[in-house]
């Protein structure tokens, strides 16, 4: 089976660094976005991840991925936006202890597939639950900027309403950009929103995508949580989407 | 340097001696493929040895399925930081897949294929003397699709991302090859104790 030349070029060593807290806001109940600026940052591909390491005063170190939301901008700092998992290790204590000014170390930029560069070319059909989003909005926002003209259709699956990350730049984004579809879905809100629909993620909303593209897409990204990117790859494959052109990236959970 | 305020959840000591660096345990068993999980019917699949381009043996289904059966219950180590302890697999060792053939190990590297494309590389060290599998079953069951099923590689000792899912052969090469995810970053060897985690680790 041919793969999709995807390789980005790779550092020849990923070293750790220190990165300062530049922002925080607090972007739903459960969702807080990190503004960092790496202390020497050379830049990324729309879809990749850094590494964070925290030491504790004894040495002991927690590591986790997460996926940078901000686009590719020359600007030298990146987003991250950080779920909360109640009994988790480190997405607490971001929520909880981190600060602006804080020094936070990392490494990245991570990731040489689940990346969409312009010349990649599309559609595009991108399938996000939860804060599978992330990666996805980096895409959306660099495709925004560096090539509008690619068709794109984002299927994002949230619980309620107000746990939709960014909603009010992909509902403006929906709006303003005629290559640009959003369907939404809400699988556990119980008062139903206009213009977004109820329910998990299933076919009829993936056929729905691929109808609002001119063509089939060039390539698919489904990120999420394990049970979600298992039916979000299933239904993609139903709906004829050749096995090649799918890409996933899966959080846990 | 200490990160301010962190002090972390530390495991016990039992379990923190067996844990990597930078690695958490885990009771699930979450999945890592970058891709869908590829449909792989018992009745079309095959596995082939090769060495080069040359395929020295292969075997359908039911024909590795009569081949030796051996057990290998192991800690597993995931690249995206999580372990999970006591896995319990059985399968066909590498060792004995190379009897059958007649073979010894003809070459230092390895490249394992699987049915969904993608393709990793395992020095041939790590895969013989008793350190790996063609693993076909999971806790007494057959593995699911999700986990790699119908076979998959079972590298116990490196990063997970060695055990490639869906295997469908093993490749001898003369020179160290990388494959798929190696090719994108990953480490060459991947030894969760060194944490070979990326290129130059
Ligand atoms: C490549 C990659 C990119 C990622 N990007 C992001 C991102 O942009 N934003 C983000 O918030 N997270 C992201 N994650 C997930 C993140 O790395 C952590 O796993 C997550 O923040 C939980 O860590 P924790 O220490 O808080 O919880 P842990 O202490 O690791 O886990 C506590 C419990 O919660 C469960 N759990 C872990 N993750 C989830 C989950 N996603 N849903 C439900 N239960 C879970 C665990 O199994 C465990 O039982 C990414 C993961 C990967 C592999």
């Amino acid at each position: 089976m041919d793969r999709i030349p995807d390789i980005a070029p790779q550092p020849e060593r990923l070293a750790w660094q220190m990165a300062t807290v530049i922002a925080i806001t607090t972007e739903t109940p459960r969702v807080k976005l990190f503004r960092l600026k790496p202390a020497d940052w050379h830049g990324f591909t729309a879809g990749q991840h850094v590494d964070i390491r925290l030491t504790a005063p004894d040495g002991y170190q927690a590591e986790r991925s997460y996926s940078i939301g901000s686009a590719p901008d020359g600007s030298g700092e990146i987003e991250l936006a950080i779920d909360l998992i109640d009994a988790g290790e480190v997405s607490p204590f971001f929520h909880e202890v981190v600060e602006v000014g804080d020094a936070i170390e990392l490494r990245g930029p991570i990731g040489g597939h689940f990346i969409w560069r312009a010349e990649d070319g599309g559609p595009l059909l991108l399938m996000a639950g939860g804060s599978g989003l992330v990666p996805l909005m980096s895409m959306l926002r660099y495709r925004a900027a560096a090539a509008p003209e690619i068709p794109a259709a984002l299927i994002y699956s949230a619980r309620r309403h107000e746990d939709l990350i960014w909603r009010d730049e992909l509902f403006r984004r929906a709006t303003e950009d005629p290559n640009f579809t959003l369907l939404a879905t809400l699988s556990r809100e119980a008062t139903p929103v206009a213009g977004i629909r109820q329910g998990r993620i299933d076919r009829a909303l993936v056929d729905a995508a691929l109808q609002s593209l001119p063509t089939t897409p060039k390539t698919t990204y489904i990120c999420g949580s394990n049970p979600f990117v298992g039916a979000a790859s299933s239904f993609a494959l139903d709906a004829g989407l050749p096995f090649a052109s799918i890409k996933a990236e899966r959080y846990g959970g | 340097m200490a990160t301010r305020g962190f002090f972390g959840k530390r495991p016990t000591d039992d379990v923190g001696e067996r844990l990597p660096p930078g690695q958490y345990r885990t009771d699930d068993f979450p999945v890592l493929s970058a891709g869908p999980t590829p449909r792989v019917a018992l009745a079309d699949w095959r596995f082939t040895l090769k060495d080069g381009v040359r395929p020295v043996m292969s075997w359908n289904w039911e024909a590795f399925n009569q081949l030796p059966q051996s057990k290998l219950t192991r800690d597993i180590h995931c690249v995206t930081k999580w372990s999970k302890f006591d896995t319990a697999w059985s399968g066909v060792m590498i060792d004995d897949l190379l009897a059958e053939a007649g073979i010894a190990a003809p070459s230092e590297f390895t490249l394992a294929h699987s049915y969904d494309g993608y393709s990793t590389n395992v020095p041939t060290d790590d895969l013989i003397n008793g350190k790996a599998m063609v693993a076909t079953h999971f806790d007494g069951q057959p593995i699911l699709p999700d986990h790699g099923g119908p076979a998959r590689l079972l590298v116990p000792h490196l990063y997970f991302w060695k055990s490639a899912k869906w295997v469908n052969g093993l490749q001898f090469t003369r020179r160290d090859e990388a494959g798929f995810w190696e090719l994108r970053g990953y480490h060459m060897r991947g030894d969760p104790w060194r944490e070979q985690r990326f290129a130059g680790d």
